[in-house]
């Protein structure tokens, strides 16, 4: 009876509680919202392409590349983290659903309504404008009088919430939803570094909501925790900011080695070499990760004793990376390689991702980087970690995992045209910034005057950026073209090492029909290697027997109910709307608890 | 299609060309001149930026090093390890601790040989100044710079005067939100935080015209707050010093008409609201809203670095400055009329 509620229409999307699902709909949405982004940044290179451009205002440049990073990092790249951690990790570990599956609701409303409030600030022409970093004191209501900073400040707490809450959920999915015999180090490396992302996001968001507390008090409230005349210091807010935000690249960079660590074994035909090694270097990385905030501060003048520390803390940073790099070459020597729009990516990513650590190391050396700190040789140095990284990477997981989310492979000629547009454009595009700002080029300007030697290198990075564009065209061109052939997907069609290749593709929606015991890492290679390479029997299933979560309404109920509540804060804290988005959360809460999770 | 998939089929020659194609056009654009790159970190001028390259070049080569092994090791890892069809499966390795140990000693190695001198440079760049140095307060404001010396009892704004070869000890401090000081040829940046006084030095090595800019994100005109770091010998800075230190006298114009209706004009259409002025009420006042205008006449450059100082540079900006700088805090009270232009562009420029 259970099984009955798996059905079509758009209610059954919005009261879903199936992680497939969900999954599906972070991916389409980040998506969507990466798409935005990208427009933001086309509008940026043209600006930008020319000295002494006035395509864009000052104010709309500033709006952009707010909106451009802000959108990237929370709406892009994090959500899209949250597809493959929703769609793979209990398929990856061998459970039906993740621990709380209406919590998994609620993130997924929280964030798109968070993301949906953040991108309405465009309609108010009051879309942020003080960067993503929002530094203090220039976010303080004295120097920005507007709601630009109050959509910000209010959307990067409601997205906190929705990441926190997955992040509690993914937590204990993992550690307590394993199949039996999956030990911690029987675990794929992919469920691995979500884990350790999910850790981070737990102790780093916490310290961004006190930051976005304290100035949202400032603003709303008159307080003075970042405003000097009244005695604040904004210099608080860079230390905890980046006690967020150095973490934070680590939450967005950390899934990615992850999809890296599934993807090169599968099309090299030989396990990840140094499984424990690749385990442990994460760990470290994560460790690591709290303790270098203050290399993003630098000029701001903290003393040699701190610049030494955070210096060599930097520094450490680069040997566990240095040994996932080599890690991952070495899964690939002596291999089979099998040349897949995958593989493409997943190699395309370690020889970008190199890039952006060696310029990391460039960063570390403070002196050195008293001159780069806020130059595009930043701005060349993080992309080719977020982008070069993060980005390449979800699109390598993209199309390796597309068949088993929607039963057709996508096209590989046109996959390596996607992937070739985006590697030169790319390389285009970002390259030239190390020159740009070693040669003295600061970021977010809107402007730059002719005469400094910056032309050359901005025509390139612009054409670059039409180059990436195209590529992602030629991606959906790709999605829509497959999308209407019949669907051709087998369940394994890679000969995948990891438990969500032994079901069909796409899953059924309680995903194992019997829940499988595990008794070697890889899985699914060692299921199939015991039977002399062939895949063993799918099991049939005993429909009646499987309990399903039942839908609810009551997760997107308490999303809208926050998102009434800051809505009423924006437009001037208007007490009865607060109230009504604070009693709309408690109703919300209250039915979720008192509804029944089974029929 | 078919030509799209034959290239597809040999992308590693692409890669192995586009590499060192990559490398080349990196090392062309690192050598350049100070002309065709005003504003370059690559291009030392002074003590502190000539550390500082040192220590980034060192950073390089090892990194270039890293480079090409790193890449060449994974590109031909890709190329020999191509899968043909029917090839058995590899040898299932799982890795190999030797390895582990060894890759993680040769990087932890090499960081020693960068950690070294970078501490070493971290002090260095650190020590005090000493006695002997001219000491100048940095003032940031939303969006332009203003420069005191105290040694001298002058103020200026948006154009830096040094003497070669003497150490120049900044204090830094902000008016309003966070600047950040930056002169690349001279030194790396250092951030200009309200309630704080933070400190920087520099030596200049040469006579020139040195273009700095602000490197924090305060606002509309971030892109547009300059300035100039004009270093000259002993013997011109000093005669600059007595020439700020001794201002324009009014009677020398006593019979320019012009001069007399721009100085009208100046207090008449609201100019003296905002800025200290030689010869007006508001000549000795410090904490003024706008720019320090005594002396305007003799620098090289308006408007935080963005406009040369000309005539008709100037005249456009007293027109109204929002169109040229959009955003810009310099409201005038009411627009000025063509007539009241011409004898302000006169009288500011007779300020010398």
């Amino acid at each position: 009876m259970s099984h009955t509620h798996e059905s079509t229409g758009i209610k059954s999307w919005l009261t879903t509680v199936d992680h497939k699902r969900i999954g599906i709909m972070y991916g389409a949405s980040a998506f969507l919202f990466f798409l935005i982004g990208g427009c933001e940044a086309l509008l940026i290179r043209w600006q930008l392409h020319a000295p002494d451009q006035t395509f864009l205002t000052p104010e709309m440049y500033n709006q952009l590349f707010t909106m451009h990073g802000t959108s990237m990092i929370f709406l892009g790249i994090m959500p899209m983290s949250a597809m493959f951690f929703n769609y793979l990790i209990p398929l990856q570990i061998g459970a039906r659903d993740v621990a709380f599956p209406r919590l998994n609701a609620f993130s997924f409303w929280t964030f798109l309504l968070g993301g949906l409030l953040l991108n309405a600030s465009f309609l108010f022409n009051a879309a942020p404008n003080a960067g993503w970093f929002g530094y203090a004191n220039l976010t303080s209501k004295q120097y920005s009088p507007g709601l630009n900073t109050d959509f910000w400040v209010a959307g990067l707490q409601i997205l906190g919430i929705a990441s926190l809450a997955a992040a509690v959920n993914f937590t204990v999915t993992i550690l307590n939803m394993r199949a039996k015999g999956m030990g911690m180090l029987r675990l794929p490396v992919f469920s691995w570094m979500s884990l350790i992302t999910q850790i981070l996001l737990l102790l780093s968001f916490p310290i961004i909501t006190v930051a976005l507390v304290f100035l949202m008090y400032d603003r709303f409230f008159g307080t003075g925790f970042f405003v000097p005349s009244a005695g604040g210091d904004p210099i608080l807010w860079q230390h905890l900011f980046w006690l967020f935000g150095h973490p934070e690249v680590y939450i967005l960079i950390l899934p990615a080695f992850g999809i890296i660590s599934e993807i090169l074994p599968v099309f090299s035909r030989k396990p990840l070499f140094g499984y424990t090694a690749m385990v442990f270097s994460g760990c470290f990385i994560a460790f690591l990760g709290f303790g270098v905030w203050s290399h993003h501060m630098f000029a701001v003048g903290m003393g040699p004793v701190a610049d030494t520390v955070f210096s060599l803390m930097t520094m450490l940073i680069a040997v566990p990376t240095g040994v996932k790099v080599f890690n991952w070459i070495g899964t690939v020597w002596g291999g089979n390689l099998q040349m897949k729009t995958p593989m493409y990516f997943a190699l395309g990513f370690i020889a970008m991702f190199i890039i952006g650590g060696l310029s990391g190391v460039m960063h570390s050396v403070a002196p050195a980087d008293l001159q780069q700190t806020d130059t595009y040789f930043v701005v060349a140095h993080f992309h080719y970690v977020m982008f070069g990284g993060s980005i390449f990477s979800l699109v390598a997981g993209a199309y390796f995992w597309w068949p088993k989310m929607f039963g057709r492979l996508l096209d590989e000629t046109l996959g390596k045209l996607h992937f070739w547009l985006m590697m030169v454009g790319f390389n285009l595009t970002f390259f030239p910034m190390h020159m740009l700002g070693l040669h003295g080029m600061p970021r977010r300007v809107y402007t730059y005057a002719d005469g400094l030697g910056f032309n050359g290198g901005n025509l390139a990075a612009t054409i670059g950026a039409f180059m990436i564009a195209s590529s992602f065209l030629v991606f959906i061109i790709n999605i829509i073209k497959t999308w209407h052939a019949p669907a051709n997907a087998p369940a394994d069609p890679w000969n995948g090492a990891t438990l969500e290749w032994s079901i069909p593709s796409p899953p059924q929606h309680f995903n194992f029909a019997v829940e499988p015991v595990v008794t070697a890492r890889d899985a699914w290679w060692h299921a199939k290697r015991a039977l002399g390479g062939k895949a063993p029997e799918p099991k049939q299933y005993p429909e009646d027997a499987v309990h399903m979560p039942n839908p609810s309404w009551w997760p997107m109920v308490v999303s809208i109910g926050i998102i009434i509540f800051f809505i009423g804060l924006i437009i001037g804290v208007k007490l009865p709307v607060v109230l009504l988005g604070g009693a709309t959360v408690l109703v919300g809460i209250y039915r979720w608890a008192f509804e029944p999770a089974f029929s | 299609m078919n030509v799209l998939k034959s290239a597809m089929r040999r992308p590693m020659r692409l890669a192995r060309l586009a590499l060192p194609a990559l490398l080349l056009v990196a090392l062309a654009s690192c050598t350049g001149d100070s002309a065709t790159y005003p504003q370059s970190t690559l291009i030392p001028k002074g003590d502190f930026a000539e550390m500082v390259d040192k220590l980034f070049m060192t950073t390089f080569w090892w990194a270039l090093g890293v480079f090409i092994l790193v890449e060449g090791v994974l590109i031909y890892a890709i190329w020999k390890f191509r899968g043909k069809p029917g090839d058995a499966e590899p040898t299932q390795t799982h890795g190999n601790t030797t390895l582990e140990i060894v890759w993680t000693i040769i990087p932890a190695a090499i960081l020693a040989f960068i950690a070294v001198p970078t501490v070493r440079t971290i002090w260095r760049t650190s020590e005090d100044p000493g006695r002997g140095a001219l000491v100048v307060e940095v003032i940031g404001h939303q969006w332009w710079f203003e420069f005191r010396y105290p040694e001298y009892g002058i103020i200026t704004a948006n154009e830096l005067r040094v003497p070669t070869g003497r150490k120049v000890d900044l204090r830094l401090t902000t008016k309003d939100v966070i600047h950040s000081f930056w002169v690349p040829q001279f030194a790396g940046k250092r951030d200009m935080i309200a309630r704080h006084t933070n400190h920087f030095w520099f030596t200049a090595a040469d006579t020139g015209v040195y273009s700095g800019q602000c490197a924090e994100f305060c606002g509309t005109q971030h892109g547009r707050m300059g300035f100039h770091v004009v270093s000259s010998d002993s013997a011109d800075f000093g005669a600059w010093v007595w020439q700020q230190q001794h201002p324009v006298a009014d009677t020398t114009f006593a019979k320019d008409s012009l001069y007399q209706a721009g100085k009208t004009a100046f207090m008449a259409a609201g100019c003296i609201g905002c800025h200290a002025m030689a010869g007006q009420p508001t000549a000795n006042l410090a904490d003024m809203v706008g720019p320090n205008l005594s002396h305007v006449g003799a620098r090289h450059h308006l408007v935080a670095g963005m406009l040369t100082n000309t005539e008709a540079e100037l005249a456009r900006w007293l027109r109204d400055p929002n169109a040229v700088k959009e955003g810009s805090l310099m409201k005038l009270p009411r627009p000025l009329t063509e007539g009241e232009i011409t004898a302000l562009v006169h009288y500011l420029r007779s300020h010398r």
